[in-house]
């Protein structure tokens, strides 16, 4: 049965779903759905919902329920994201499982609270200190939310990798139809031996992300980096459309993703044969699939609600095999199909 | 087919109620659809729109450049709006508070009184059901049945299902008009 939802709300139910059952959080627009639905819900299915005193609060305290192997989750928007960076590093480091989703307003600074995209550089490229990686995905309608949510807790748990839901203000906010994925059974959730669950009967866990001494802590980051080497052979996924005959292949994510489907319509209309490639996880970013695209399409236009910052990878998969323009919005405006069209037709046969 | 549908006017007037009550009766019907609210600090007496998009394939865009129909129930989002909406499309303008009536002649505006016919019903706050019931005519793929069951089961989520027959009362003359 199909419900009208909110990303929002499709993402706080899908995290429900998932067999979290610790979520800790710091009120912000335009993410506020999501706590209010976990206030409302996640008590009922015997979880812990609790509004922390900050964001800063709030990671640690799901750095706290990872450690005793709770499937936990907070949530915030860019600002907020930001004093969560040093726990989301933290728990990086001590190779505890989490989910974070990041509802994306304009920024730098306080910025505002319209949809932008301007996080993808802090999200995937570090924003906390350190050798780290986030595994990223980038939902572009509240259907696909609710199912990467749930993904995001599977891969985060298979790899003891935090990963980090990237939405933004336009796909928290609006509604549509969402078919909810099946819950998944407690007894379906991993095992997690290293757990902290009292050590009562057996030897003491410990975790912990510090070592003093550099070569048993490079040996702790070595493994992690063949962790990372291990989802990014086993774990890209994107999506493509259209992309067969194109002349012009459109790169986009998100929100922009969705919009650009548009576009491809508009100007297949127009007899423009336009495509799109959507990235799903932003990282691991799809650079072997864009690259074997640009051995073939002219032109990769990248189009973002930023001032272009999937672009770099997009030229690091591209390798100069192909045009690779860009064209972006700021601050929190969303152009519209028609924009994008206009932009497209500049560099279209050219 | 994709073809999208403005609700605008004062925040307080039910635009964004209006608009969900649409999108559901649509999704109802097996259509694909958005629902994009207009969000920001917004109050009672603020500015208000939303974006619905009904489509027989999977959504793109939830934005629309050129509405098909536009619901404008006061002055400054008739004003706003109606450059945009597409040629051979409808207007739905709310004529109770709307002074300045232009036109355009590649568009079809049908006045509608809101005000004073949810003053008739003797519910002022329905007159975003006016509105609707003549948007759910000019689009003209939805049988008004679905949006009547659509608002009943939106109101009775809400605990007011005392309002479902006068709210009904006003999708019938709203739909009568257009």
């Amino acid at each position: 049965m199909k419900i009208l939802m909110r990303g929002n709300e499709a993402m706080a139910e899908a995290a429900i779903r998932a067999g979290c059952r610790c979520y800790f959080c710091y009120p912000i627009t335009p993410q506020g759905e999501l706590v209010e639905y976990m206030a409302r819900h996640l008590p009922r299915h015997g979880g812990v919902f609790l509004q922390a005193e900050s964001e800063v609060a709030a990671i640690n305290m799901v750095y706290g329920a990872a450690a005793a192997g709770v499937r936990t989750m907070t949530s915030s928007s860019s600002p907020g994201i930001s004093l969560k960076m040093e726990g989301i590093s933290y728990l990086a480091g001590a190779r505890l499982p989490a989910v974070i989703v990041n509802v994306m307003r304009a920024g730098p600074g306080l910025g505002n609270i319209a949809p932008a995209q301007g996080d993808y550089f802090q999200a995937t490229k570090g924003g906390g200190h350190g050798d780290y990686r986030l595994i990223v995905l980038a939902p572009s309608t509240a259907q696909e939310a609710a199912e990467l949510v749930m993904l995001a807790f599977d891969l985060s748990d298979r790899y003891r990798v935090p990963a980090m839901v990237l939405a933004d203000g336009m796909l928290g906010q609006m509604m549509e139809p969402v078919e909810l994925p099946e819950p998944i059974p407690p007894e379906k959730i991993p095992e997690k031996p290293w757990a902290l669950t009292g050590a009562k009967g057996r030897s003491p866990n410990v975790v912990s992300s510090f070592d003093l001494d550099p070569y048993r802590f490079r040996e702790v980051l070595r493994a992690l980096w063949q962790t990372y080497r291990e989802i990014e052979r086993n774990e890209v996924r994107w999506e493509e459309y259209q992309v067969e005959d194109a002349e012009l292949l459109l790169v986009a994510y998100g929100t922009m993703g969705r919009i650009c489907r548009t576009v491809v319509r508009k100007a297949r209309k127009e007899g423009l044969r336009v495509g799109l490639f959507r990235p799903i996880t932003l990282w691991p970013f799809p650079y072997e699939p864009l690259r074997k695209l640009a051995e073939k399409i002219p032109v990769l236009l990248t189009v973002e609600l930023s001032a272009g910052q999937m672009w770099e990878d997009v030229r690091l998969a591209v390798e100069g095999r192909a045009k690779t323009p860009f064209y972006g919005e700021l601050g929190g405006v969303v152009p519209t199909p028609d924009e994008i069209l206009s932009e497209v037709k500049k560099h279209v046969r050219d | 087919m994709e073809t999208g549908v403005i609700f605008a006017g004062f925040g307080g007037q039910g635009i964004l109620l209006a608009g969900k009550i649409l999108a559901r009766a649509a999704m109802e019907k097996g259509f694909e659809v958005t629902w994009l609210p207009s969000y920001g600090p917004e109050m009672r007496g603020g500015t208000a729109n939303c974006t619905v998009v009904i489509a027989d394939e999977p959504v793109g865009s939830p934005i629309v450049d050129s509405p098909y129909v536009l619901v404008a129930m006061n002055g400054p989002s008739f004003a706003r709006f109606l450059p945009r909406v597409a040629r051979g499309g409808t207007v739905i303008a709310n004529s109770s508070l709307i002074s300045e009536r232009k036109e355009r002649p590649d568009v079809r505006v049908v006045w509608a009184p809101m005000n004073e016919i949810a003053q008739e019903l003797g519910e002022p706050r329905c007159a975003n059901m006016v509105g609707l019931g003549a948007a759910v005519k000019a689009l003209g793929i939805l049988p008004l049945e679905a949006v009547i069951s659509a608002m009943e089961e939106e109101l009775g989520a809400r605990g007011r299902e005392k309002l479902v027959e006068v709210n009904r009362q006003a999708l019938l003359r709203g739909y009568a008009l257009a």
